[in-house]
C-alpha cells in the first residue's frame, strides 16, 4: 500500500475510535461534564494528562527544535517536565482536597472575592485560547501534507471531531478518548524513533543510541554530530549559544507556567481521592517522560540524517521527500553559487548557505528521510492528530466551564439548574470549537510565539495565587488580586513590547538583565509573589471561615465528601 | 520558604480534642513542609545547576558507560528521570506520612 492509503487508514481507524469512545461515555451530568464525576483511575488520569498535556507542540515541532537548537533546547525538555514536580509536590493533592470543578473557582472561594474569581477566568480563557488555536494549526497542517487536503478542510474535520466527543462527552467523554489518543500517540512517536535508533546506532532503545556510537563512522554519535556542525560552520550541537542567565530563566518560566495551566490543573480533580491525585501525577509524568527523553535522540538522529542527506547532494537528484515538503513551502533551496549542489552550512561558515529548513517539519519528514516503511509515515500522522486533538479538547473543556460554571453559575444567574448549566457547558464548548476552528483557519501571524507565552503568562498569574493560597494563610483578597494583575500586566507588557511595538530592539543587550521575552515569566512571577506577601501584611488577615478552608486542604482526609463552600 | 509557612499555623480549637488534633495537624505540615523542601532542593540540584548552572563544566567529563557530555546529559536525559523518581518517592513518602498522622483516607475519622 502506499503512504497516503497508509495515512488515510490508519487516521480513519484510530478517528472511529475516539468517536466510539464519545458514544460509549456521555456525560449526563455537570459532575461528569466538568471533572468526568470524580471517579478516574489514578493510571488511565496519568495517561489522560499525559496525551492533555503534549500537544501538536511536542509531538510535532519540539524535537524538530531540538535539532535545530542542540543544547539550547534543553529549556523545553526540562521547562516542560520538572514542572509536574511542582503540580505534584505543592499543587494537586491540595486542589484535589479543596474538591472544586475549575481554577477560577478555588481563586474565587480562597479569596472570597468575585474579582478575583473574574481575574482568573479571564486568565483562563485567554491562555487557553492562544494555546488552542496552535493545535488546530497542527490538524491543519498534517491533514494538508499527509491527506494532501486543503489545509481550511483539514481544520473542519478536526473541529467536527472534537465537537463531537467533547459537547457530548465532557470532561468524561474527554478523558477515556485522550487515553486510547495517549497510546496511539506515544506508539506512533516511539515505533520511528526506534528503526532510526537501529539504523544509526545498532541498539533498539533510542535514549541509549542518543549515548551511543555513529555505526557508519564508529565515532560516538554526539562527537560526531559536533564534528559535522564545526566543519559546516554551526555551533557544537552539545553546548548552547544562549546565556547561561537566559536558559535558567526560560526554564523556570515553562516549569512554572506548566505547574499553573488550567487545563492541566483540573485533570487532578477528577481522581476520587487526594492520594489518587498524588499518584497520578506520577503516572502522567513518567508517560510524558517516555515521548521527553526519546525527542532529544530524535533530535540528534533526525539532526545527523538531514546533514547526510542533503549536504552538497545536487539538486537535480535530490528524494522525493524533498520535493514534496518545497511544494508545501517547508523547504527552499535558492543555488546562491549556481553550481547546482545544496551547501548546507551555518553561520561561520564561509559558504552561503542555500537550504532552509521548517523546523516543525522535522518529526513528520523524518521517517521518509530514513526511507521507513509506508505504515511508519501513516502511524506519525495519526500520532500528530491524536497530539493535537487530545491537547484541544481538554482546553475546549475549561474554556467551555470557565463559561458555564465560574461566569454563569457562580458569578452572573447563581439561580440556573444543574439542566441548564449543562446545556450551557455545551453550547459554551460549541462555540469555543468554531472560534477555535476559525483561528486555525485563519491563523494571527503571532500564534507559535504567542503559545510559548502562555506559559509565561500562566506562571505569572496562576501560579504565585495558588500556591501562596495554599501555603500562606496570611495572604488576602488585596494581595492576591494586586499580585495576579501586576505579574501578568508586567509579564505581558515586556512579551508586547519586544514583540509588536518595538520587535527591532528585540535582542539580548537590550532585554533587562539579558531575559528574552520567553523567559520574562519568571521574573514576572517573582513580582506577583512579592506583591502578594507585601500587600497581604498591610491588609487585614481574611475571614476565619476561609482559613478553616485552608486547614481543611491541608490535611487528606475526608476529600471523598463534596466540598461545596460558599461565601 | 517553606519553614515560614509553617509558623502560619495557628490552633483554632476550643475544647481539649480540638486541640489535639489542631495540634496534631500543626505537626503534620510542618513535617509536609520539610518534606517538600527537601525533595525541591533535589529538583533544583539536578536541573537548574547540574543541567544549567554547571552543565559547561560537567561537559568536560563523560557520564560512565556512554558516550554523553555530562552537562548536556543531566539537560536533556538526566533531570527528567531524577524527576519522575521524585515524584513517586513523594508519593509513597506522603501516603507514609498521613498514616502516621492518622489523616489518611478510608479511614475512619
Amino acid at each position: 500500500m502506499s503512504v497516503q492509503t497508509w495515512t488515510f487508514v490508519l487516521v480513519a481507524a484510530s478517528f472511529a475510535l475516539y468517536i466510539g469512545i464519545a458514544v460509549w461515555s456521555r456525560a449526563s451530568t455537570t459532575k461528569d461534564f466538568y471533572v468526568a464525576g470524580g471517579g478516574v483511575s489514578p493510571l488511565a488520569n496519568g495517561m489522560a494528562t499525559a496525551a492533555d498535556w503534549m500537544s501538536a507542540a511536542s509531538f510535532i515541532s519540539m524535537a524538530g527544535l531540538i535539532s535545530f537548537m542542540g543544547y539550547d533546547g534543553s529549556v523545553y525538555l526540562m521547562g516542560w517536565t520538572g514542572g509536574y514536580v511542582l503540580l505534584a509536590l505543592l499543587l494537586a493533592p491540595y486542589l484535589r482536597k479543596y474538591g472544586a470543578f475549575t481554577v477560577p473557582d478555588f481563586v474565587g472561594d480562597r479569596y472570597y472575592s468575585q474579582l478575583a474569581r473574574i481575574v482568573a477566568v479571564v486568565c483562563a480563557i485567554f491562555v487557553s485560547f492562544t494555546y488552542v488555536a496552535g493545535q488546530m494549526r497542527g490538524v491543519g497542517i498534517v491533514f494538508g501534507r499527509f491527506l494532501e487536503v486543503d489545509v481550511n478542510f483539514g481544520v473542519g474535520i478536526g473541529m467536527a471531531i472534537v465537537f463531537f466527543y467533547a459537547v457530548l462527552g465532557g470532561m468524561k467523554g474527554i478523558t477515556y478518548t485522550q487515553v486510547a489518543q495517549y497510546c496511539v500517540l506515544i506508539f506512533a512517536f516511539l515505533v520511528p524513533a526506534i528503526f532510526l535508533s537501529l539504523m544509526i546506532t545498532g541498539t533498539p532503545i533510542p535514549q541509549f543510541g542518543l549515548g551511543g556510537v555513529d555505526q557508519a563512522s564508529g565515532v560516538p554519535l554526539l562527537e560526531r554530530l559536533n564534528g559535522l556542525h564545526q566543519e559546516l560552520g554551526f555551533g557544537p550541537y552539545t553546548s548552547g549559544t544562549k546565556s547561561t542567565l537566559d536558559v535558567f530563566f526560560i526554564t523556570a518560566a515553562l516549569m512554572v507556567g506548566t505547574a499553573g495551566l488550567p487545563h492541566v490543573i483540573i485533570r487532578f480533580y477528577t481522581v476520587p481521592r487526594v492520594r489518587d491525585a498524588r499518584i497520578s501525577v506520577g503516572w502522567a509524568l513518567l508517560f510524558i517522560s517516555l515521548l521527553y527523553t526519546t525527542a532529544p535522540a530524535v533530535a540528534v538522529f533526525a539532526r545527523t540524517n538531514l546533514i547526510n542527506s542533503v549536504q552538497d547532494v545536487p539538486y537535480s537528484s535530490v528524494p522525493e521527500w524533498f520535493t514534496k515538503w518545497e511544494d508545501i513551502g517547508l523547504i527552499s533551496f535558492d543555488d546562491a553559487n549556481g553550481d547546482g549542489r545544496i551547501q548546507y552550512v551555518g553561520p561561520e561558515s564561509s559558504l552561503t548557505n542555500e537550504l532552509t529548513v521548517d523546523r516543525d517539519i522535522m518529526v513528520l519528514a523524518n521517517p521518509e528521510i530514513a526511507n521507513l516503511p509506508a505504515w511508519v509515515v501513516g502511524l506519525v500522522a495519526a500520532g500528530g492528530l491524536a497530539a493535537a486533538l487530545s491537547t484541544a479538547a481538554g482546553l475546549l473543556l475549561v474554556i467551555s466551564s470557565a463559561v458555564s460554571h465560574d461566569l454563569l453559575k457562580r458569578s452572573l444567574m447563581p439561580e440556573i439548574t444543574e439542566k441548564q448549566e449543562l446545556r450551557a457547558a455545551r453550547i459554551a464548548a460549541g462555540v469555543a470549537v468554531f472560534v477555535a476552528g476559525y483561528f486555525g483557519m485563519n491563523p494571527p501571524g503571532f500564534v507559535a510565539q504567542v503559545v510559548a507565552f502562555a506559559f509565561g503568562l500562566a506562571a505569572s498569574s496562576f501560579f504565585p495565587a495558588i500556591i501562596l493560597g495554599i501555603f500562606s494563610k496570611r495572604t488576602t483578597r488585596e494581595g492576591a488580586i494586586l499580585g495576579m494583575v501586576s505579574g501578568i500586566s508586567f509579564t505581558a507588557a515586556y512579551i508586547v513590547y519586544f514583540n509588536f511595538v518595538n520587535p527591532d530592539a528585540n535582542s539580548a543587550e537590550n532585554w533587562w538583565f539579558g531575559i528574552s521575552p520567553e523567559g520574562i515569566g519568571t521574573l514576572g512571577m517573582m513580582l506577583n509573589f512579592t506583591v502578594t506577601i507585601v500587600v497581604s501584611r498591610m491588609t487585614p488577615e481574611p475571614p476565619a471561615q476561609v482559613q478553616a478552608l485552608v486547614d481543611s486542604i491541608r490535611v487528606p482526609r475526608g476529600a471523598g465528601e463534596a466540598h461545596e463552600f460558599s461565601m | 520558604m517553606t519553614e515560614s509557612f509553617a509558623n502560619d499555623q495557628e490552633d483554632t480549637g476550643h475544647s481539649i480534642a480540638d486541640e489535639d488534633t489542631a495540634a496534631r495537624h500543626a505537626e503534620y505540615w510542618r513535617r509536609n513542609t520539610r518534606l517538600l523542601g527537601a525533595l525541591l532542593v533535589v529538583w533544583f540540584v539536578v536541573s537548574y545547576l547540574c543541567g544549567i548552572v554547571f552543565a559547561e563544566a560537567l561537559n568536560t567529563f563523560t557520564l560512565p558507560f556512554s558516550n554523553f557530555p555530562l552537562g548536556f546529559w543531566f539537560a536533556q536525559q538526566g533531570s527528567i528521570y531524577v524527576f519522575v523518581i521524585l515524584i513517586f518517592v513523594y508519593v509513597k513518602l506522603m501516603n507514609d506520612l498521613d498514616r502516621e498522622f492518622d489523616v489518611d483516607e478510608g479511614a475512619s475519622s
